[in-house]
């Protein structure tokens, strides 16, 4: 249904570029509904959605085994290219699921662990607490989340790792400013 | 009011991670879709595009074989026998400005920043049903439209040569991720 016939599509050219442009393909899809239309679609989903959370601390625990067996085998034979992409996927995966999974701080956690990864020049100089640092307190925060107490403990952990390890990217990068432009720029995400 | 009818469209979700996988497939069966295809890596992803034809691809970024990135190139060839037209929403837990823009200039359509909600998801589906953008073809470039928005301020040169300059009132790729969801 998604594609258009050659015939339907209609090119402008111009000295520098094409426009392209074709009856929408998905038209068919929309449809009016009155404005007193129940349906709530996007309700419907979030209720779903809370319907999987049962399954969410098995999941974190997955992704933070992962995230754990990936230092390991860094801290016990160095840096290569591949585990430093493991690490890096282990913590971009938290990064990205945690919040939903309900542990907005070890996302937190997770991101400021990708960025020293993505900016430090050269991993090997890292000091070593930056990572198990950031490690152990995305593993107490999985272990520990059932406490309503642990809950403002995590936010100001994440917070405090955030900026240790912002200052330490600074530090190392001033002489590299698109890193440092990087480092600084305000992050797109959805506030927690 | 429009609702989309998610049962008569096709959807293929890129995403290594089962888990986000897992949760995709939820929203998009309680919206109503039947049709759901997954692929764990850039590689089968392509080969399920060209098999399945899909109406809409939903891709994660960071993946092994070939990431979302260059998938998105690789749907964007102009002279492919596939559809080089499929909207393309990027979900990824990139949230930095210039991944944005890297994103936008590989062709993507909408970008969703992680973490995920039914209802920012929803809101990407609906716009490019409802908003489909122009395509351009430049030396560079192939994908919809980037322009969406107008700056009366810019002082550069035209960079479209031979055309009256263009009003797209939508908002930017960035604006749009930078909502709260």
């Amino acid at each position: 249904m998604a594609k258009n016939s050659a015939k339907d599509i209609e090119v402008k050219a111009f000295a520098t570029h094409q426009i392209i442009t074709q009856p929408n393909p998905l038209r068919k899809v929309l449809r009016r509904v009155d404005e007193k239309d129940l349906d709530d679609p996007v309700g419907r989903a979030e209720q779903a959605l809370a319907g999987l959370s049962g399954e969410f601390k098995d999941w974190m625990t997955i992704e933070v085994n992962r995230l754990s067996a990936a230092y390991v085998a860094i801290r016990n034979d160095g840096f290569t290219r591949e585990r430093r992409n493991e690490l890096f996927h282990a913590a971009h995966d938290i990064k990205g699921d945690a919040a939903t999974f309900g542990y907005p701080a070890a996302a937190g956690i997770a991101e400021s662990l990708c960025r020293v990864i993505e900016h430090a020049p050269d991993l090997e100089k890292v000091p070593a607490e930056l990572f198990t640092h950031h490690i152990n307190a995305i593993l107490a925060i999985v272990h520990e989340n059932t406490k309503l107490d642990s809950i403002s403990v995590s936010a100001e952990l994440s917070r405090r790792l955030r900026k240790v390890a912002d200052d330490y990217l600074t530090q190392v990068n001033r002489d590299r400013p698109e890193h440092l432009e990087v480092i600084l720029a305000p992050s797109i995400a959805p506030a927690e | 009011m429009f609702r989309i009818d998610f049962n008569k469209l096709r959807f293929l979700v890129c995403d290594d991670n089962p888990h986000m996988r897992r949760i995709l497939r939820t929203l998009l069966h309680s919206f109503g879709a039947r049709e759901v295809y997954e692929a764990e890596d850039g590689a089968t992803a392509l080969e399920m595009y060209s098999h399945y034809v899909p109406d809409i691809v939903i891709t994660d970024w960071a993946m092994p074989i070939f990431d979302g990135l260059e998938l998105a190139q690789m749907i964007r060839q102009p002279e492919s026998k596939g559809n080089p037209y499929a909207p393309i929403i990027m979900l990824t837990g990139h949230s930095e400005k210039r991944r944005v823009t890297v994103a936008r200039d590989a062709g993507v359509t909408e970008f969703l920043a992680k973490p995920i909600s039914a209802k920012g998801l929803y809101q990407r589906i609906l716009n490019v049903v409802a908003n489909p953008r122009p395509f351009i073809k430049t030396k560079t470039y192939f994908g919809p439209d980037r322009r969406r928005n107008t700056n009366s301020a810019y002082m550069g040169p035209e960079r479209r040569v031979g055309e009256k300059h263009e009003v797209l009132q939508q908002p930017s790729l960035l604006d749009k991720a930078r909502s709260t969801i």
